[in-house]
């Protein structure tokens, strides 16, 4: 099975051009990190993954799972498997996790023709792994994200994707905004989360959070291309001497 | 906004309206338009003592010398009065049937296909109903276990007979006949409605409600409530309201006063689902209501709470008059208007006494081509000592052919009032939309979702037997012909 396939992907918005010719492939199991400088396309290229309908693929195929990623929309791809931790999660107010994040897991259940489950078994499910993530119950009795600091934000994010259990996840900047005992609970969730059966790419300004969690591969991104690929150390040397060498 | 957003925005402009249904039945209906004539006819079939003819009549003779109010943000044809049916019943009404037994079945089906069951195996739990059919009220449950607290629970014809010294003290004592067009034609022809009484230091066991339906054509529906809080008591009421689909405007004119003595509360629910009219705007329910209510005694308090999803045109301002010291008055509202429909709803908070407080919450939604106005009108008089107002409108837009408007008046006579006012308008979020897609919710469940949490603090302030309703009907009003 192919796991994820970019091939020859372009993508523009507004007719300018922000991927070119862009490829990359991830398995079943690994940690990619995409560092790049601001403007190179990195929050491009997650977005376009999650389907979002600004961005305009001109050319290039997406394989997921053996499927044409790019004919299905937000929801079904999120229906099979694929999961974005927002750079910026968005607050909605009045409206409380549980029934959210039921709708949301019963949609992936109804999708795969498995029986949905209920509010009791649900509400269950959710107070163990907020548990897990040291995530208190009053937390989840307030609306999502609402009035919550970049920090509580990014940990809603990884509880949601500890209870929808998506195979791919895509982190968009997951440490922005972070200092560094919220970057340290944030990253302990995803290493907690990390198994054989799901991968994740991570995308990041920072060498930082590369710290934390130990990807397989690195790859070095500028101008809408991957310029580099390589291990840990790649992400060793931008931290010393910046992305001029790219 | 993207092609998606606008696709399913559009699916929920065509909304189907799910009790539009007509029940076949013989009425009796005297000749259309309006004239001393008609209405001795009404006081008559009511069989009503001579001072409440008289009543009607001095009504009358105020409403010919005035003119309907032309201040609203709502436009539509000049309405033809003598255009219209002031009374019709379901034949064989001339007496209230004493049980369901003496009502036709076809009746009793209909209110069971809105979800309203009369017969007393059936009844809803915890809820006394009043069920008013055009001019008449058909049944009224719970009726025997009320009266042993000495709660009157009937409508208000049979109050007339029953208890004419309450129906004459505080008939048109919180809205002067006088006021403006709609109470002076109100008070001249009102047909049914709900009375209720409570007496002193006693709290209502149970939710009471009436649900008003509209079948008949060309027929205005002029419904009147007066509830009474004696000292020391408490009830909390709601009222429903559905009509068939019809492509004429129907006039609704309703009015509902309330009176809270001393230390008594009152918590008055509406979730009015009148026909709206369909996608182009062709017919629908005018909806011209007045609704007040009176805190006469030292701490006592009254609670509006509405959900105005239906009607073609609402024209409609619950409203408290704090007179006694320490009273509370508030105001829950959410409004929405799809396809062609106009609202023009808001409250009116008059602080008359010393250390009287009011609070303001109105949630609009506006949808489709409609426009939703909040208006607001907030006053301390000059003894209304450390009285305070708090004031919140949220608008709420859904696609970009529909207007919201806030129109708040704040008059302030003393100089220890405190008032505070928040406004926000927003458009549904698209970012919002993106967060929950990705979480495999579809447009339409994410748009329902949005616009619930957008109401809750309103939705909240329900009966809890009412919120899940309603929160249902919200969805509804959103999505067309789901569910």
């Amino acid at each position: 099975m192919i796991f994820l396939n970019i091939n020859n992907l372009n993508v523009s918005i507004e007719g300018k051009k922000i991927l070119d010719d862009f490829n990359l492939t991830i398995n079943q199991g690994e940690v990619h990190a995409i560092m790049g400088p601001n403007g190179s396309g990195k929050s491009t290229l997650a977005n376009v993954l999650a389907g979002n309908e600004d961005y305009e693929v001109n050319s290039g195929k997406i394989i997921f799972k053996d499927q044409d990623l790019l004919g299905l929309n937000i929801e079904e791809r999120a229906q099979i498997g694929i999961f974005l931790a927002f750079q910026y999660p968005v607050e909605i107010p009045g409206v409380n996790i549980t029934p959210f994040l039921q709708a949301s897991i019963n949609s992936k259940l109804k999708n795969e023709n498995k029986p949905e489950l209920d509010t009791l078994s649900f509400a269950k499910l959710l107070k163990e792994k907020a548990k897990d993530l040291g995530i208190g119950p009053d937390m989840l009795k307030r609306s999502i994200n609402t009035g919550f600091s970049g920090g509580e934000k990014k940990r809603y994010e990884i509880l949601q994707m500890s209870v929808l259990n998506p195979e791919f996840t895509i982190f968009d900047e997951t440490d922005s905004g972070l200092d560094v005992d919220a970057l340290r609970i944030v990253t302990e969730g995803i290493n907690k989360f990390k198994n054989d059966n799901n991968s994740f790419l991570i995308i990041t300004h920072y060498q930082k959070l590369l710290d934390y969690i130990n990807p397989d591969y690195v790859h070095v991104m500028r101008n809408g291309k991957i310029l580099k690929s390589g291990d840990i150390s790649l992400a060793v040397e931008i931290e010393k001497s910046g992305y001029q060498n790219f | 906004m993207n092609i998606e957003t606008t696709q399913t925005l559009d699916k929920y402009a065509q909304d189907k309206y799910k009790y539009g249904f007509v029940t076949n039945i013989v009425s009796d209906r005297p000749k259309k338009g309006l004239d001393e004539e008609i209405i001795k006819f009404i006081s008559q079939k009511k069989n009503e003592p001579d001072w409440m003819l008289t009543w009607r009549l001095d009504c009358y003779k105020k409403w010919l010398k005035m003119s309907d109010p032309q201040w609203a943000n709502l436009k539509f044809p000049e309405i033809n009065y003598q255009d219209i049916y002031y009374y019709s019943a379901p034949k064989g009404f001339e007496n209230k049937p004493k049980d369901l037994s003496e009502v036709d079945p076809k009746l009793i089906e209909t209110y069971n296909k809105l979800g309203i069951p009369l017969e007393e195996q059936k009844v809803l739990a915890g809820v006394a109903v009043d069920a008013v059919f055009d001019s008449v009220s058909v049944a009224t449950t719970y009726k025997g276990e009320l009266e042993k607290l000495g709660i009157v629970f009937c409508s208000i014809s049979e109050a007339v007979q029953t208890h004419p010294e309450l129906v004459k003290k505080y008939l048109g004592s919180v809205i002067p006949p006088g006021d403006h067009s709609f109470s002076a034609l109100n008070s001249a022809v009102f047909t049914d409605g709900s009375f209720v009484y409570i007496p002193e230091n006693v709290k209502c066991p149970m939710e009471l409600s009436t649900y008003f339906r509209i079948n008949a054509e060309e027929t205005g529906q002029f419904e009147r409530t007066l509830i009474i809080a004696d000292k020391g008591s408490y009830v909390s009421y709601l009222e429903g309201c559905t009509a068939p689909q019809r492509d004429t405007n129907q006039l609704h004119a309703a009015n509902v006063e309330l009176i809270a003595l001393d230390n008594a509360e009152i918590k008055y629910s509406t979730v009015q689902n009148w026909y709206p009219g369909d996608e182009e705007g062709k017919g629908g329910i005018y909806n011209f209501v007045t609704k007040r209510g009176l805190c006469k005694g030292i701490n006592s308090k009254i609670s509006w709470t509405q959900v105005e999803t239906g009607s073609s045109i609402t024209w409609k301002y619950p409203s408290c008059i704090l007179k006694g010291d320490n009273s509370i008055g508030e105001f829950y509202s959410v409004a929405i208007t799809n396809n062609y429909q106009q609202a023009d709803t808001g409250t009116k908070m008059t602080h008359i006494g010393k250390n009287t407080r009011s609070k303001i919450i109105s949630k609009g939604i506006s949808l489709g081509n409609s426009q939703n106005t909040y208006r607001g009108n907030v006053s301390f008089l000059r003894k209304a000592n450390k009285s305070r107002n708090y004031t919140q409108c949220d608008s709420l837009l859904v696609g970009n052919k529909c207007g919201a408007h806030t129109i708040p008046y704040i008059e302030s006579k003393n100089n220890t009032a405190v008032v505070e006012h928040e406004a926000s308008t927003s458009k549904i979020n698209e970012e919002q939309l993106y967060y929950c897609r990705q979480r495999g919710l579809s447009h339409e469940e994410a748009v329902s979702l949005i616009v619930n949490g957008f109401c809750k603090q309103v939705l909240q302030e329900l009966p809890m037997e009412f919120a899940v309703e309603a929160q249902k009907l919200v969805a509804i009003s959103l999505e067309g012909s789901v569910g």
